[in-house]
């Protein structure tokens, strides 16, 4: 045998599975709170829940978003409150996708999906408009045409919201302190963590929880 | 002489396409990891993404062997140079990939020390969102590049830019003479 030795590990290689993943076709499944792109959030009305406050682009360390807040249109208005954002952009050459936005934002307008696989050819490509982030009618994020989408992840749109509300305490686990979304309504609480305490039921109707 | 000088007609189209997919399935990356984009650029060479499934398998650490510049990570001033030196060994066809925000716009480090957007001093063809960029993010920046090179003109030449206009003081350690610098494409 002698020099053919070395070769043992190769062949055994051979009958174990392959790792491996059929990237393009299929992809590993992601967190739960996975950072990805950015949607702007509709109530279940189909009202915008962006306010226009520039809290997003206030904490943004990168500077990648540029917000412009206008007066609600008194006849027609876009969001319930005052006013909306009229103008949102994010410059995807510049976020590094930390959620602080989300964490910032007092609406839960903007959360991010789970979506990563996107690339550009220029960069003017890489700036998302208001209209390219904004929920379809279905509450669904919108599928652009250079980004790949597989099966049905674009209903995940707001993992890490959902983990750091009410202030990221532990005794809010479990309790919906959220608002309802277009077309999935109020989402329930994720499963608690700590695999030692008995699961925490998630309460149905969003709660008024006091902060501080 | 070249394939300029030839009409096209049937022949040299199905070689225009031979060309294409001969290049697109054998671009060969040069190992040019600059920060911490580069282990998630050893990522996707690994068993679970292995590029090598799109024929790019070998980082080549020679620039003349490589058609693909993977900018991964920040780039600083003083690589800057290094960097366009490491471009203009590489033979044509060659085509940058700028990977994670950092190499495409500065990113979170909107400062001196870094050049905001590696394409003030190379031309980039894709650019990877992310920080860092998965490697999907990275597999689907490559296969855009494939689509890219599918559909392009094979006998691209770059004209010579005008380059950034980046002026750099060398100062010799031994004398302390101060020699400027300007980075330009030709």
């Amino acid at each position: 045998m002698g020099k053919f030795s070395g070769f043992r590990i190769t062949i055994a290689q051979v009958f174990k599975p392959k790792v491996t993943g059929d990237y393009p076709n299929s992809k590993r499944p992601k967190p739960e709170r996975f950072h990805g792109r950015h949607v702007l959030n509709r109530y279940e009305d189909g009202m915008e829940k962006c306010i226009g406050c520039e809290l997003c682009a206030g904490v943004c360390p990168a500077n990648c978003i540029y917000v412009r807040g206008a007066d609600n249109p008194p006849d027609s208005p876009v969001s319930p409150g005052e006013r909306y954002g009229f103008v949102y952009e994010i410059n995807y050459l510049r976020c590094i996708h930390c959620d602080l936005c989300v964490e910032a934002c007092p609406t839960e307008a903007i959360t991010e999906t789970k979506l990563f696989e996107f690339s550009f050819t220029n960069r003017q490509d890489a700036i998302y408009t208001k209209s390219e982030l904004v929920v379809d009618d279905q509450g669904r994020a919108q599928r652009q045409p250079w980004e790949l989408w597989l099966g049905d992840e674009d209903d995940q749109t707001s993992g890490w919201m959902r983990a750091t509300a009410s202030a990221g305490q532990a005794e809010f686990e479990g309790k919906v302190g959220w608002s309802g979304e277009l077309g999935v309504g109020v989402r329930a609480a994720e499963p608690s963590q700590d695999k030692t305490r008995t699961a925490i039921a998630p309460t149905s109707e969003p709660e008024e929880v006091a902060l501080g | 002489m070249g394939l300029e000088q030839v009409p096209h007609n049937f022949l040299t189209g199905r070689l225009e396409d031979l060309v294409r997919w001969a290049r697109r399935n054998s671009v060969w990356p040069a190992t040019f990891g600059l920060a911490c984009c580069a282990i998630e650029m050893m990522a996707t060479g690994a068993a679970h993404y292995d590029q090598a499934r799109f024929g790019m398998e070998v980082f080549r650490a020679s620039p003349r062997q490589a058609d693909l510049m993977i900018v991964a990570g920040r780039v600083s001033q003083k690589m800057a140079p290094v960097l366009r030196q490491v471009y203009d060994q590489m033979v044509e066809p060659k085509w940058v990939i700028s990977m994670g925000v950092c190499a495409s716009s500065g990113g979170m480090f909107n400062n001196y020390a870094l050049v905001q957007g590696v394409d003030q001093i190379v031309p980039v063809d894709v650019y990877v969102p992310g920080c860092p960029p998965g490697p999907e993010t990275l597999l689907h920046g490559i296969l855009t590049l494939h689509e890219e090179i599918r559909t392009g003109a094979i006998m691209k030449r770059r004209g010579p830019g005008k380059g950034a206009g980046i002026q750099i003081d060398n100062i010799d350690g031994v004398t302390g003479s101060v020699r400027p610098v300007t980075i330009t494409s030709s």
